[in-house]
């Protein structure tokens, strides 16, 4: 079967597993499969068969299993954002829609060639880190638990900084490229575009709050420079000086100081001061309240899960027992309601497409094509294990999306858009020579 | 950079595999310990959708816990009411969704709800799972004896204290009173209501049972304990001979005798006990040293929680206080052993463990288990845990149980606990009164152990301590002590 053949075959599945989530869903609310719910299996799967013969036309020879694993990714997000608010749940369809069309202009625009982005490098880094700035603006910029990561435009808010990565991602790949014979010499005066980047991770911490990005862009940055360069000590001076530089925020920046106490201890038990009220409470009912919560919801799954619709997420009066359940704790939701198996499989997909990413990465004959997927696949797997790994008490707990699943508009618009530079880089590997 | 591609991909896997460990750790092995968390809402809520077991008193049979259904978005929930308030409110606990669960509420909790790890149990609710049914819990019967417990609270009145009454053969709890108490049906919505209770003593404390989580001075009541120590040690006998003088010099100063106006003079061991003097005990205490005393309360069961099913936290041990620690001397200097051995010196005891140790002398030394869980029984009516008498230890000879047993009910014949008489029973009793220093405030015991006559086994062990007190343990305490047992023992012959 050709990978169009093997694409459209998974579309289908996908399209089930989507409808069989829905379904279960209104079964579990109203005894019934309600009509709505065959419709919105319906209208997912005519989304993907459009996105389908977009790819069909604009990227022929792409890899055959991204679009499919990105339709259940969806599939899983859309079920348990409409199972916790339906009205959510529409405004999500849309997003993954426009993230749809959004995908199907780039694979359009950039059909002949899209390595005429190379060119454009330091455009692409001049406004990586303009994006990355944007929300600390006075007046532009929103500060949402903690951190300022929001920028409101007055008719539209959006979280900047997963387009930025998608900006520096391009702008590394370029500029690695061109650099990555100097600087694999490792001669110290090379070195200083290295410590600028560093320095302008360490100033994004410092402006935003924002730990997590911070590391997911920083992490980014460490692994191109290593495939570019193949030098692991790059790596680890690296490393050591995020773990410096973090090391002196930690105590000059309180909010970073208690992520990493709620990171490390939980649970007190004795009462201690808590930020929030003032007073003297124990840390799991007050800062450390989300993680904590999300890891109850998370154990109440245990293997089978409760099945969807069946998890318990708000009290009997209907107040929320886990605070951003639809954004942050989406992880949360999805391994209480499926269980272990369901929250497994989850990863699973998400693995799936991270050693299909890097195939890509390694079929490619460019360096700035290798370099671009190979950037975009580790930040996906990166971006995953930071959010999900913080949810799961691995890494203090930050906030970032979960790539395809959690709510949020900008987020889903970003990974499209990564998702069509990996379709574009694979179309042309696999290509046959003209 | 195919080379480093490769690697990178390792990297990215592991990153990725790592949250699939993570997410099973958290979903199987502390799922468990996860569950037990008592802020833990979630795991409360979502156990409101099962049919939860009821909890019944052993006689009368009645339902002290019972569920009310509601419907609440789609889903059938199940409420607890408490159809007898505060009866049996310490010992039965609450089970609520506002506030985390206490009493057997809690820890039969894995019972009542039928998640205890049992293959039958599993079966079943794994097919009512299936077939869309709610779980129901298994049930729980208690060894509770409802119109005594009633007659203690009544007694009690508005006295702050506490009422523990058990079979010293079987071990099995039949009272369980303790005051100020709480109507559990309040906890939910109107919980400011029990915070606001006052009684005779700061604080009031409703909450707390002080029948196994209430800590007093014991007074006189441990004379039982160090004339067991006398007469284990070999140095004494019950006739042992002692000059009562009215004071005892401990350290150079003197201790008093409750009354010192009238020294005994000349007394033995046996009527020493009757008539509690102090300057005996104090002798006693100062030549066997505080340690070989403590051991012989450790046999009794001090310095470990009772085993009872109710939670951990709600049964302390008892033994020496320091600054809120239990505490054990190293040396037995550490100790005014002479004020230790008549019940003073920091040493703080609960009423179940009085009642322990008044059963076990009546018992010929025999330290029973005690139980206030009888059965459970599973939603079919299959018995899944019947709990059988088990024998804690000898606590001591059976020699030195029944001298004790002796001295005690000579107490109840004609020395401070003639209050306790129950015509047609053998009775053997030690008054207490824990003085504090202030006027009306004593601390008011009395244990006892009733059986047929003095030959056959005891039927019933009692420890009835009141707070805030101006008479003695003979006046106040020894009266409900008799009420409660007269009750317990003339309803089991008149069915």
């Amino acid at each position: 079967m050709s990978a169009r053949g093997r694409e459209l075959f998974g579309l289908v599945v996908a399209g089930l597993i989507a409808s069989i989530a829905l379904a279960s869903v209104t079964i579990a609310r109203d005894a019934d499969i309600a009509a709505s719910a065959v419709t919105w299996g319906a209208l997912f799967l005519a989304l993907y068969l459009a996105a389908h013969v977009v790819v069909r036309r604009t990227a022929p020879y792409a890899d055959g299993a991204l679009l499919p694993l990105t339709a259940v990714l969806t599939a899983f997000g859309l079920a348990s954002i409409y199972r916790l608010d339906s009205d959510d749940g529409g405004r999500q369809a849309v997003w993954v829609a426009v993230g749809v069309a959004v995908m199907a202009g780039t694979l359009y625009w950039l059909r002949h060639d899209y390595r005429v982005l190379e060119s454009y490098r330091y455009l692409f880094g001049v406004t990586a880190v303009a994006l990355l700035l944007l929300p600390s603006v006075p007046r532009l910029g929103e500060e949402v638990n903690g951190a300022r990561l929001w920028v409101d435009l007055g008719f539209i808010q959006f979280q900047p900084g997963e387009l930025a990565k998608i900006c520096l991602i391009l702008f590394l790949a370029g500029y690695l490229r061109e650099k990555r014979e100097v600087l694999a010499q490792g001669r110290l005066k090379d070195i200083g575009p290295l410590l600028a980047i560093w320095g302008a991770a360490m100033l994004v911490i410092l402006v935003t709050n924002d730990l997590g990005s911070a590391l997911l862009n920083f992490g980014i940055f460490l692994a191109m420079l290593y495939v570019a360069t193949g030098r692991a000590s790059f790596v680890a001076a690296g490393l050591a000086l995020f773990i410096a530089g973090a090391g002196v925020l930690y105590n000059a920046i309180g909010h970073v100081q208690d992520r990493v106490t709620i990171w490390l201890h939980p649970w007190t038990n004795e009462p201690v001061f808590c930020a929030q009220n003032g007073q003297l409470e124990l840390r799991q009912d007050c800062g450390s309240y989300q993680l904590v919560k999300s890891l109850y919801s998370i154990a109440n799954g245990g293997f089978g899960g409760t099945g969807l619709g069946e998890g318990t997420f708000n009290s009997v009066d209907g107040t929320q027992l886990i605070p951003y359940l639809r954004t942050d704790f989406i992880f949360s939701a999805i391994a209480q309601e499926l269980g272990l198996i369901g929250a497994a499989a989850l990863l699973l997909v998400f693995m799936v497409f991270v050693a299909r990413g890097m195939r890509i990465a390694l079929q490619a004959q460019d360096g700035f094509s290798k370099l671009v997927a190979a950037g975009l696949t580790f930040g996906f797997a990166l971006q995953t294990f930071i959010i999900v790994g913080g949810v799961l008490r691995v890494v203090p707990l930050t906030g970032i999306t979960l790539p395809f699943v959690a709510y949020g508009g900008t987020s889903v618009v970003a990974n499209f858009l990564l998702l069509a530079g990996l379709l574009l880089i694979s179309n042309r590997a696999n290509s046959p020579r003209a | 950079m195919n080379r480093q591609i490769i690697r990178l991909t390792y990297v990215a896997l592991v990153l990725v595999g790592v949250l699939v460990v993570m997410t099973t750790y958290w979903q199987t092995w502390a799922a468990a310990s996860l569950a037990d968390r008592q802020d833990n809402a979630i795991k409360r809520v979502a156990e409101f959708s099962i049919d939860r077991g009821l909890i019944f008193s052993f006689e009368p049979r009645k339902r002290l816990a019972r569920n009310v259904e509601r419907e609440i978005g789609g889903k059938t929930l199940f409420f607890r009411r408490y159809p007898y308030g505060a009866l049996a409110a310490h010992a039965v606990g609450y089970s609520t969704v506002a506030r985390s669960r206490t009493g057997l509420e809690r820890s039969l909790n894995d019972y009542l709800t039928a998640s205890n790890a049992n293959l039958s149990t599993v079966v079943d609710k794994a097919l009512d799972e299936l077939r869309g049914r709610s779980v129901q819990g298994s049930n729980v019967v208690t060894n509770l004896d409802l119109d005594a417990q009633a007659l203690a609270l009544e007694e009690l009145g508005t006295r702050c204290g506490a009422v523990v009454a058990l079979d010293p053969r079987s071990g099995e709890l039949k009272v369980m009173a303790s005051t100020p108490g709480y109507d559990p049906n309040l906890v939910e919505e109107h919980f400011g209501e029990i915070s606001s209770i006052t009684a005779d003593c700061t604080p009031a404390a409703p909450l707390l049972n002080r029948g196994s989580a209430g800590l007093f001075v014991p007074g006189s009541t441990f004379k039982v304990i160090t004339a067991a120590a006398a007469l284990e040690s070999g140095r004494y006998g019950p006739e042992a001979p002692f000059v009562d003088p009215g004071y005892c010099t401990v350290y150079g100063k003197r201790v008093n005798n409750f009354d010192t106006t009238r020294p005994f003079g000349a007394i033995d061991l046996t009527n020493a006990l009757a008539s509690s003097v102090n300057s005996v005990f104090c002798k006693i205490g100062l030549k066997l040293g505080a340690k070989q005393i403590l051991d012989t309360a450790k046999r009794f069961g001090f310095y470990e929680r009772p085993p009872l099913e109710t939670p951990l936290d709600e049964r302390l041990p008892s033994g020496l206080y320091r600054s809120g620690q239990l505490y054990y001397p190293r040396l037995d200097s550490d100790v005014d052993a002479g004020r230790m051995a008549f019940g003073q010196e920091r040493m703080l005891v609960t009423p179940l463990q009085m009642a322990m140790v008044a059963g076990a002398i009546g018992f010929g030394g025999k330290l029973q288990e005690p139980h206030v869980v009888d059965r459970i029984v599973a939603p079919g009516g299959k018995v899944i845990e019947d709990v059988k008498p088990r024998l804690i230890r000898q606590a001591v000879s059976k020699k030195t149980a029944d001298s004790v047993a002796a001295m005690m009910r000579l107490a109840v014949e004609r020395g401070t606990g003639t209050a306790a008489q129950i015509f047609g029973y053998s009775i053997g009793g030690k008054t207490g009164t824990g003085e504090t220093g202030v006027p009306g405030a004593n601390t008011t015991w009395f244990i006892a152990f009733a059986g047929r006559d003095d030959e056959s086994p005891p039927e019933l062990a009692i420890a009835v301590v009141l707070q805030n007190q101006s008479g003695t343990g003979g006046e106040t305490a020894a009266p409900i002590a008799r009420i409660v047992m007269q009750a317990i023992l003339q309803g089991t012959e008149n069915p």
